[in-house]
């Protein structure tokens, strides 16, 4: 058992106040945490700080407006079209990977630091924008929906794949300027998380039924090699496994 | 205002890997030790499981075991005419947070500094002239030897169960270890791990080149493995979730792993965590350190007072700490007065890209620090006349794993998206690998830290500055390097190769190391040292600060191992030395 001094002597509360509350088990991951004082043998309960709870894949947009989210589905269908070699980045859930990532944490940029002043620095110095993804995105799809009503008279989702790469590819190279935010960030952001999805864990929506990693041979969460790493310059033919197994093997219901 | 609690005999601030250390060994001295943690406790069975730690989204995208920089990060510039700007996110390096500090999502590569790094000053100028070294580095001595520091690295491998193969034995040498290392007491505590196949290629090129390849020494164990405090460990299954992620397998060393699970149970230990330290507090003329204030996760402060005061809390917070405490004199890098902040180094890191056609790398199967390496291009391993630099790199190809949101390598020219990207990802996975250089960099009078004067943490303290970019001396070893590297990789025959030596200015955007070293160097002449050999603090003798703030400057090796032995002399310099004279400089 663990001996825990009370609160005033161990500066902070004490390890059976914590377990109290199961919200406070996240510790570290969350605001919540509070200063502990260990001796002896800490208790912990097994697996209490692992869980990342996977997302509802047909829940409702939980971020982005159905507009939004139709343009979103619109970009990443060509960043990552479809092909012989896998569906369209659309099919395999990216979109709503980066709606379920910008209703998380990673939405507000709430472990990032942002204080100011804000001030553009080098390129060697890094994002310096005081926008977080949620404004990244909300400003970045409404003025790309502005950019394509002006030139073409139609919103991006509603322009062919051919018209839709050349619009993306001037973004990329900063051709196009957008009216609220960089177009070479916007794009820069979407690229990232698109690519994230496509490549994560399909717990978190994208990649689903593990079509990335089928794609390039990758084996997922599997955790020991120890017979097949002086196995050299064989394929190896591993199926894939996501942290969730696989869908074959859990009987229908 | 802080409250204040009762002393203790000595109170350590960080419970990484050199503060654990510390307290470990001051505890079976018979004293009562307080370790201060800013972040939580971290422990494999409630953090790294099997079920959950094989998630590059949380782990390498998110972050989620490195500091918050919410909670603290740096400022950045190349030169001091420009501004520094807060680095928002991690990326040139990756600190830690929580008991384990960044020794838990570190990559285990455990080198030895060689002999001649512990007086580089006075060996080059033996070797090359007196006047050899120029201006633009101040490089100088460790002020200790390796006899002195041997013993240590010895103590710190044992703890950490660290698989390789010695080469230079006491009794004798051996084949198949690293010709270059210093004599040696004892060899590896476990054997060499197996290979996978882009390391065997390399080392089997290098072989017939006439280069003497060796398995890179790793903290990762081979075997199961129960070290001298008793805590057992088991051997590394490759998993290749490892850089920048918790080990499930309780096999790569950390002070969670190897430290922390006898020194909680001990009597007179107590760990405080998500308590971070704001200052050392000293007494009115500062000769004396009294202990420290911290700041709990409430927001309520305490004042610690302590006999003995150690500070372990990674380079970037040990010099913070001494700055915002005013301890030591701030280093003017115009007067080129004051040693704190002062002789600010890096690593070089340099690589070459190899793609072929006819081969399966299998790239996921890998770990941090397997691998083979040479050293014929490290350090002062090859003569440097005429070549007007100095220093080099360890040469290595350490496969670490391939999950796929950062590892898709595909050739210069390729499209980001599209079909074409994609057949080329799917082209390259698995037959590309790398061969790196992680090479030395040598202190330099503009590089230096310092407190920002603009940018602030979330309690309003300022916020610390790098002031940092690659010397000539640093770019010319890179190039230099690289071109011998090149050579090894073109042998190997590949279709296309992708030489990437470093190139100034330092960007703090991509990856490169976490080996950021120096602010508090050690030394034997106090006008250029801010610790003395047991990283006691020059005129505050009840005041150690440890890590890798202590290096001079970096050779072509990671630190760790280095930072490991310091502890161990650190708390030897303490319960040998100092207890024997409380409040007195060691002087042996
Ligand atoms: C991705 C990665 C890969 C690496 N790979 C290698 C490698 O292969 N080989 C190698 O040799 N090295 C490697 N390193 C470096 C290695 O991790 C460090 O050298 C080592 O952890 C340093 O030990 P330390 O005790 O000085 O610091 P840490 O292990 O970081 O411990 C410092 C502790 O102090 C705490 N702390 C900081 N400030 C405060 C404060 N104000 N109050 C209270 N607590 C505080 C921190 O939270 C932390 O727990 C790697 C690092 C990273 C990030
Ligand atoms: S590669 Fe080995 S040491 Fe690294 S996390 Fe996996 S099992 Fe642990």
């Amino acid at each position: 058992m663990s001996k825990t001094r009370d609160t005033a002597k161990a500066g902070g509360l004490t390890r059976r106040q914590l377990l109290g509350s199961s919200a406070a088990l996240l510790v570290g991951a969350s605001g919540t945490a509070r200063a502990l004082s260990y001796t002896d043998t800490p208790e912990w309960q097994p697996f209490s700080n692992i869980a990342a709870t996977p997302v509802d894949d047909d829940a409702d947009w939980q971020f982005f407006t159905p507009d939004e989210a139709a343009t979103v589905e619109a970009i990443v269908e060509r960043l990552i079209p479809a092909d012989d070699l896998s569906v369209s980045g659309k099919d395999a859930g990216c979109a709503v990977f980066i709606d379920r990532q910008l209703a998380g944490l990673y939405g507000d940029y709430e472990r990032r630091y942002m204080h100011g002043p804000f001030q553009a620095g080098t390129p060697q110095q890094g994002d310096q924008s005081p926008l977080t993804p949620q404004q990244r995105y909300r400003l970045g799809l409404a003025s790309l929906d502005d950019h394509c009503r002006n030139t073409q008279d139609a919103l991006f989702k509603d322009l062919g794949g051919e018209q839709r790469d050349a619009i993306l590819a001037q973004l990329e190279s900063g051709d196009i300027a957008l009216d609220d935010i960089d177009s070479v960030a916007f794009f820069e952001i979407v690229l990232q998380n698109t690519m994230e999805g496509f490549f994560a864990d399909p717990m978190y929506g994208g990649n689903r039924d593990m079509v990335a990693w089928k794609m390039v041979g990758f084996p997922g969460a599997r955790y020991d090699y120890r017979d097949y790493i002086e196995r050299h310059n064989e394929d190896l033919a591993f199926e894939p496994v996501s942290i969730q197994g696989r869908g074959d093997w859990s009987t229908p219901a | 205002m802080a409250t204040k609690l009762p002393r203790t005999d000595a109170v350590v601030v960080g419970l990484g890997w050199a503060g654990a250390i510390i307290a470990n060994e001051l505890v079976d001295a018979g004293l009562s030790v307080v370790g201060v943690e800013r972040g939580p406790w971290r422990d494999t069975a409630k953090d790294f499981n099997i079920a959950s730690v094989t998630d590059e989204l949380r782990y390498a995208q998110r972050q989620e075991l490195m500091l918050r920089t919410a909670q603290n990060t740096i400022t950045m510039r190349n030169t001091p005419s420009q501004t520094a700007l807060p680095m928002r996110q991690w990326g040139s390096f990756h600190p830690g947070n929580g008991t384990g500090g960044a020794g838990n999502h570190w990559a285990g590569i455990t080198f030895r500094f060689q002999p001649e790094e512990f007086r580089l000053r006075s060996h080059l100028e033996e070797r090359y002239g007196a006047g050899s070294i120029p201006d633009e580095l101040s490089l100088q001595d460790w002020g200790t030897d390796w006899n002195e520091m041997e013993p240590h690295y010895d103590a710190f491998e044992k703890l950490a169960g660290t698989s390789g193969r010695a080469a230079n034995l006491a009794r004798g040498r051996q084949a198949g270890g690293n010709p270059f290392e210093g004599v040696r007491s004892s060899d590896y505590p476990t054997p060499p791990l197996k290979q996978p196949y882009s390391p065997t290629l390399f080392a089997d090129t290098a072989r017939e080149m006439g280069y003497q390849p060796f398995p890179v020494p790793s903290s990762l164990v081979s075997e199961t493995y129960t070290n001298p405090l008793g805590v057992t460990m088991g051997p590394c299954t490759f998993c290749g979730f490892c850089t920048n992620y918790g080990c499930a397998n309780y096999s790569k060393a950390s002070s969670i792993t190897t430290v922390l699970p006898t020194l909680i149970r001990k009597d007179n230990f107590e760990a405080r965590t998500l308590c971070e330290v704001l200052r050392v507090t000293t007494d009115s003329d500062g000769r004396r350190a009294t202990g420290i204030v911290y700041v709990d996760s409430a927001g309520r402060q305490w004042e610690q007072p302590a006999d003995i005061v150690v500070i372990a809390a990674f380079t970037f917070e040990n010099v913070r700490l001494m700055l915002t405490s005013n301890i030591g004199e701030a280093y003017d890098p115009i007067t080129r007065r004051g040693t704190t902040g002062r002789n600010y180094a890096y690593q070089t890191a340099n690589s070459v890209q190899l793609f072929f056609d006819d081969k399966n790398f299998n790239p996921f199967i890998g770990a941090g620090a397997v691998g083979m390496g040479i050293d014929e291009f490290n350090n002062d391993n090859f003569d440097h006349s005429g070549l007007g630099f100095f220093g080099g790199g360890s040469t290595r190809v350490t496969p670490i794993g391939a999950a796929p949101i950062n590892s898709r390598p595909t050739p210069p020219g390729t499209p980001r998206w599209g079909s074409q990207w994609k057949r080329s990802t799917v082209d390259n996975y698995a037959s590309t690998m790398s061969i790196g250089c992680e090479a030395s960099n040598y202190a330099s009078p503009n590089n230096y830290l310092s407190l920002d004067p603009t940018y602030r943490d979330r309690l309003g303290r300022p916020l610390l500055r790098i002031t940092f970019d690659f010397t000539d001396n640093d770019l010319k070893m890179a190039q230099y390097v690289t071109d011998k590297v090149t050579e090894i990789a073109k042998r190997m025959n590949p279709r296309q190769m992708v030489a990437k030596p470093r190139t100034g200015p330092w960007d703090g955007r991509p990856y490169q190391s976490s080996h950021v070293v120096g602010g508090f160097v050690m030394g034997a002449d106090p006008s250029h040292s801010s610790v003395n050999k047991y990283l006691q603090v020059w005129d505050v003798p009840n005041l150690f600060v440890v890590g890798a703030s202590a290096f001079p400057q970096n050779p072509g090796y990671n630190p760790t191992g280095t930072v490991g032995a310091l502890a161990f002399k650190a708390a030897d310099g303490i319960v040998n030395h100092y207890l024997r004279r409380p409040g007195e400089m060691i002087t042996t």
